[in-house]
């Protein structure tokens, strides 16, 4: 280095620069197309028998009706309320999961931080056991979820509020989830210790997860949550990046850290609060989502963010799709499968890369 | 007057590590903090730059109280450059350099700030390193990514906390040079807390020298480095010359084992 540096030409570094850009953006398209062509193939596959034509048919009559003909009404109600929904109930679940993911691991400096490290899913874990179990809960209609999302909420809240306190640095935020983590752990393996076998098992397969519960209506709470969510934290995206370079440097660039840190806490929770209450814990795309888009396209949040909610789309809609289809008539947990996929991926991609951690 | 510091008061609970702290910073003037390790330079820096709060005390600049002062504000005139940095995800030097821009821009980046960073990436002589990893750079030339990132904030005065402390000798000096440039050419102020005597009685224009959280000595290099002055804040024997009209200091030996060295 030093001042003998003539032999790179200011022209030659910009041009770097905006190729190393470009290769993120195309890196965003290809996900997008990746994202349509699952969406494509998802809802041709199932266990009632529809013929690639037939599918397409019903889904475009919805657009085109003087050209398409829907072809049963059998086919027009697995296509657009058991296929359709789900697969894009699966997309936006793991968009959150995946976005919630990466802002926590940035706004608390650990690699290690996620909805399920910081104790919010197993907080909404033991909402829905009270439910099942005991039959108490919030919101009568929406018993099981609207348990889950209150728990969930409480217990970001919480570190949120010892945060505010105690002030707002990660290692307070990561040692207070790791806490309620252990805490609402213990408090489900009470309720179940007490409870009778069929309630267990009802808790078991809720905290398993499933994308089986999808409807067009939860999908219509999730698409408003994450509509309002989403654009918030992709807006802050340039002040993620400097306040990982450290809280200090952070405020002498005029980022107001801590309350970016609770501001982006609150709302990755709360879209993980309403994500987990109706699918179930799925713990692993918030963290493994973030790090395999870092490992390719760098750390830059601008494009780590929304890459990060569509990898997570596709790996949580992609497992949902061969949960379903790999030993039909059964479906697979898709917590599972989202592990069983997603931890090959991850591990050949640490190997690959040559240098350290990333 | 510039940027102006009355009574400052800062202490961490009970511990008291700066006790009525004033300073004044003309324009266009480096001024160099010497004294050694826990006399306040790092916290005095911090506290003018409203990275700590302090108990009492009062921080102008050019007139305005900081603390009306938004952070945002206070980022379009005074540039930080801390000890040490760490980033535990990846970033490019060329992105980190980009942050410095933050406080001159919305959201997003817009080209000028892509050619000012070119700029400063010229400037401070680090051209090469512009697409390398941050995290994978040597002490040295992190330290430089960072003096960078301070510069292409664009500020009217820069706090530097210990630039130099991870550079070669060489690069010592060039940096040193970029920042009295800077400050002859373009009129900025700076603020400098250093270790090295040697360096601040070359660069810097007035010493203020610290000691206990208190200020010991202020004036010219020759009036502040003087052998009474070092042996009472550092304990040290010193011979002190004169190179190129500036103070040099030639330590002998500490002050309780004299009588075994110095004769």
């Amino acid at each position: 280095m030093s001042i003998d540096t003539g032999s790179i030409s200011l022209e030659k570094i910009e041009q770097e620069y905006t190729s190393f850009v470009g290769r993120k953006i195309i890196f965003l398209i290809v996900l997008l197309l990746l994202i349509v062509v699952l969406i494509g193939v998802a809802t041709t596959l199932g266990i009632i028998d529809l013929s690639v034509l037939e599918v397409y048919s019903v889904i475009f009559h919805k657009f085109l009706p003087q050209y398409f003909q829907v072809p049963s009404e059998v086919a027009d109600q697995v296509v657009w309320n058991i296929r359709l929904s789900r697969i894009l109930f699966g997309i936006f679940a793991g968009m959150g999961l995946g976005i919630a993911g990466a802002v926590m691991q940035v706004v608390l400096k650990n690699p290690l931080a996620s909805p399920y490290t910081l104790g919010i899913s197993s907080a909404a874990g033991f909402g829905a056991a009270l439910a099942i179990i005991m039959g108490w809960g919030f919101f009568g209609n929406f018993l099981i979820a609207g348990n889950a999302f209150i728990f969930a909420l409480i217990s970001s809240m919480f570190i949120v509020g010892i945060a505010r306190h105690k002030g707002a640095t990660p290692e307070i935020m990561i040692l207070s989830g790791i806490t309620i983590m252990y805490f609402f752990s213990a408090c489900v393996t009470l309720l179940e210790y007490f409870a009778d076998p069929d309630a267990v098992k009802g808790v078991v397969f809720w905290m398993v997860g499933s994308m089986g519960k999808a409807s067009w209506d939860k999908l219509g709470v999730l698409a408003c949550v994450l509509a309002v969510c989403l654009p918030i934290l992709i807006w802050k995206s340039w002040d993620f990046n400097i306040i990982s370079s450290g809280d200090e440097t952070a405020k002498s660039l005029g980022v107001d850290v801590d309350r970016l840190r609770n501001l982006s806490m609150i709302i990755s929770s709360l879209m993980v609060a309403s994500i987990v209450a109706f699918t179930g814990t799925i713990g692993f795309i918030g963290l493994v989502a973030p790090h395999i888009t870092r490992m390719i396209i760098g750390g830059d949040n601008k494009y780590v963010l929304p890459c990060s909610a569509l990898v997570g789309g596709l790996l949580l809609a992609g497992a949902d799709v061969v949960a379903q289809n790999i030993i039909p008539p059964v479906i697979l947990p898709i917590g599972v499968m989202t592990a069983f996929m997603g931890i090959p991926l991850f591990f050949y991609l640490i190997m690959r890369r040559r240098k350290g951690y990333w | 007057m510039f940027l102006k510091v009355k009574d400052l008061v800062f202490s961490y609970s009970s511990t008291r590590i700066l006790d009525e702290v004033s300073l004044e910073l003309e324009g266009s003037e480096i001024l160099g903090i010497l004294g050694p390790n826990g006399a306040g330079k790092s916290t005095l820096i911090r506290c003018i730059n409203k990275i700590l709060n302090p108990q009492s005390g009062i921080i102008t600049f050019n007139d305005t109280n900081i603390n009306t002062m938004t952070r945002m504000e206070i980022a379009k005139n005074l540039g930080y450059v801390p000890q040490t940095s760490t980033n535990p995800f990846p970033a490019t030097v060329f992105d980190t350099i980009l942050m410095g821009r933050r406080p001159h821009c919305g959201w997003r980046n817009s080209p000028g700030d892509i050619k000012k960073t070119l700029e400063i990436l010229e400037l401070v002589g680090i051209k090469d390193l512009a697409m390398r990893d941050f995290t994978e750079l040597s002490g040295g030339q992190q330290q430089k990514v960072v003096l960078a990132r301070a510069l292409a904030q664009e500020t009217d005065a820069l706090l530097l906390d210990e630039p130099t402390s991870n550079l070669d000798v060489r690069q010592q000096l060039e940096t040193m040079e970029i920042v009295r440039s800077l400050v002859h050419k373009n009129g900025i102020s700076s603020i400098m807390a250093i270790h090295d005597l040697n360096l601040a009685a070359r660069y810097a224009d007035r010493i203020l020298l610290m000691k206990n959280g208190s200020i010991f000595d202020v004036g010219d290099p020759f009036s502040v480095l003087t052998p009474e002055n070092i042996r009472e804040v550092y304990g040290v024997e010193a011979v002190i010359k004169d190179e190129d009209g500036r103070p040099y200091i030639v330590p002998k030996c500490p002050v309780k084992n004299c009588n075994e060295c110095c004769q």
